[in-house]
């Protein structure tokens, strides 16, 4: 067991992470039809807000995994309101434009209020320290945390969408939004809704990584771009394909950081390219070629 | 009539472009130089997005290339300064094309992401390759010899490196200028505005798209060996998103729809940046929304706004 176990549970970590992030960014394109460049900046807001209530204010780990995701989404409501009701009825050139504006925006303005240093946040004393898994290798407690929420995450989206009227609306306007108004759905809310749930999403994803990465003004960049690696392996809008992707990319980097370190940074890519070369919608995606 | 005027123009700026040594400041002259340089990358950015309608967000990968071959020629194999430009003009094309191969069979929103994931992918490489890129230093201390073609310039003066710079991007700008009002310029357009059409007139509209970005990593590889030298250093930041985000800028603030607009737009930016980084260290949050404002309610950027309502105006 012992290194392959390790490096199993290192995917799983890195991977439902990763996958409660992407997954935002397919819901809210999705339904906007807006790939928002600002998310990683998002979960990098939601890092930074973990800090400050934990590290700062005093408060202890559990009621900042429910507050710090509540003010990303009250943020997120915000921009949404005063920003991006601007140009839902233009050319997707123009909210491509607007959310990479944004994300300039964010990540300048927690450069200048939290510095450009690094911050760090311990795990609350439940989750510190190691435990012996299968009678393996010893493995950091927080980290099955991560893998934990990531689990309780996944099920909890796949019964929205499956189960609830709200998931069924939210799929209906991504399907055909005129369509959904003429029912009587508040589209407009709805809109509202998706992007501010998206932004929740990559705000938790930010606090649970807070007490196990460094919080720095680049977390955010390294964020969108795996984020976008995992929606381009997974296809494109797809749930199940935001769970391969980011799957996929959890084992690259759980056995590529132990077996081939030197050139772990680049698999992402070449798993990328590979998947553009002989599927370019992504594994589970659909027509989306020029 | 009105053509005349904007041709008159367009030579008196040439004019006082050419004579600005002889009676303006050093300082003004590196203000310029950046200027043109800047320019001329946005441009290479325009033909891409504002001709072809792709919207990348990776076009500092091009740039950036291009200045690490003229950094890195100029210092391990001290090749006259002609031959590393036209070799910055050879690594931005060739990385153009195989980024560009991947990316512009997918539609708009995947081709924003992937050139900014591929972008990013580069930077990545130049700031861990310790032992060619010489990671977050970047590469210095390299030296202008020669020109090249036997002619007798002293590279090192910056009135002399200035006048280099404006033949080079004046040059290229009448390229690319020519390029926009070509056969394939206008089937360029044509896809932006239509690309069904195009394909049912029976032309292969990924060839055209990749041609066209191939083409902007080439005048991007261009300005970045120009870049080199005038800023002494080739380092990761020159291919690292935020570096991308400035053609995006300066094209939407001069205005995408018209050939001198990010021509305009980077002496607008760079004078900007010039005041406000002399203010404040948050440049960048500025940018960011001035870039966000323009995209809301002045998408027709400042001179296309100008010539708008000029040239409809009886």
């Amino acid at each position: 067991m012992s290194g392959f176990g390790a490096a199993l549970l290192n995917s799983l970590d890195i991977g439902l992470l990763l996958f409660v992030i992407a997954v935002g960014l397919n819901i809210v394109f999705g339904v906007l039809n807006v790939i928002n460049f600002a998310h990683g900046a998002l979960y990098m807001l939601g890092a930074y807000l973990a800090y400050t209530l934990i590290n700062l204010v005093g408060l202890s780990f559990w009621p900042t995994l429910l507050l710090a995701p509540l003010g990303v989404a009250s943020v997120a409501v915000l921009i949404d309101r005063l920003v991006l009701r601007f140009i839902y009825q233009r050319d997707v050139a123009d909210s491509l434009l607007l959310t990479f504006a944004l994300l300039l925006i964010i990540n300048e303005s927690v450069r200048s209020i939290w510095g450009s240093g690094i911050h760090v946040v311990e795990p609350p004393p439940i989750l510190q320290g190691t435990v012996r898994v299968f009678g393996g290798p010893s493995y950091p407690i927080y980290s099955l945390f991560v893998i934990l929420v990531g689990l309780l995450l996944l099920a909890g989206l796949w019964y929205l969408f499956n189960r609830t009227r709200v998931g069924r609306i939210m799929r209906a306007a991504a399907l055909d939004r005129d369509m959904a108004e003429a029912l009587g759905i508040n589209t407009k809310l709805v809109v509202t809704g998706v992007f501010a749930f998206g932004a929740w999403l990559a705000a938790v994803g930010g606090t649970v990584a807070a007490p196990m990465r460094a919080i720095d003004p680049g977390m955010g960049d390294k964020i969108i771009i795996e984020s976008f690696i995992v929606v381009v392996i997974g296809g494109l809008g797809s749930f199940p394909g935001a769970l391969i992707g980011a799957l996929a990319l959890g084992l690259m980097h759980g056995f590529g950081g132990r077996y081939m370190p030197e050139i772990n940074m680049l698999l992402p890519f070449v798993g990328m390219a590979l998947v553009l070369l002989f599927k370019p919608t992504g594994i589970m995606g659909k027509g989306a070629t020029a | 009539m009105k053509q005349m005027i904007l041709l008159g123009a367009l030579l008196v700026a040439l004019i006082g472009l050419v004579a600005l040594p002889w009676f303006a400041p050093y300082f003004y002259i590196f203000i310029v130089t950046e200027i043109l340089i800047m320019g001329l990358f946005a441009a290479s950015f325009n033909l891409v997005f504002g001709y072809t309608g792709m919207l990348s967000f990776g076009h500092a990968a091009f740039f950036g290339v291009g200045c690490y071959a003229t950094a890195m020629t100029l210092l391990h194999l001290k090749w006259p300064f002609l031959y590393c430009l036209l070799l910055s003009v050879g690594a931005g094309a060739l990385l153009a094309l195989v980024i560009g191969f991947f990316s512009v069979r997918l539609n708009e929103v995947y081709f924003a992401m992937l050139t900014l994931a591929f972008g990013m992918m580069v930077f990545s490489v130049a700031h861990h390759w310790r032992s060619v890129t010489n990671g977050s230093d970047g590469i210095a201390g390299f030296t202008l010899g020669d020109f090249g073609l036997g002619l007798d310039l002293t590279l090192g003066n910056p009135a002399v490196y200035y006048h280099v710079v404006l033949v080079f991007v004046v040059l290229a700008a009448a390229v690319l200028y020519l390029i926009g009002r070509s056969s394939f310029g206008m089937i360029l357009q044509a896809i932006r505005q239509n690309p069904e059409r195009v394909a049912f007139c029976g032309l292969n509209v990924r060839s055209y798209r990749l041609a066209a970005f191939t083409l902007g990593g080439a005048f991007a590889g261009l300005a970045g060996g120009l870049m080199a030298p005038f800023l002494r250093v080739a380092s990761p930041e020159m291919l690292h998103w935020s570096t991308s985000a400035e053609p995006v800028l300066m094209s939407i603030l001069g205005g995408t729809g018209y050939f001198l607009g990010p021509f305009v737009g980077s002496a607008m930016f760079i004078l900007l940046e010039t005041w406000i980084t002399s203010i404040t260290q948050a440049w960048m949050l500025f940018l960011g929304i001035v870039l966000a404002l323009m995209v809301m309610f002045f998408r027709r950027g400042l001179l296309g706004t100008f010539l708008d309502w000029w040239l409809e105006r009886k």
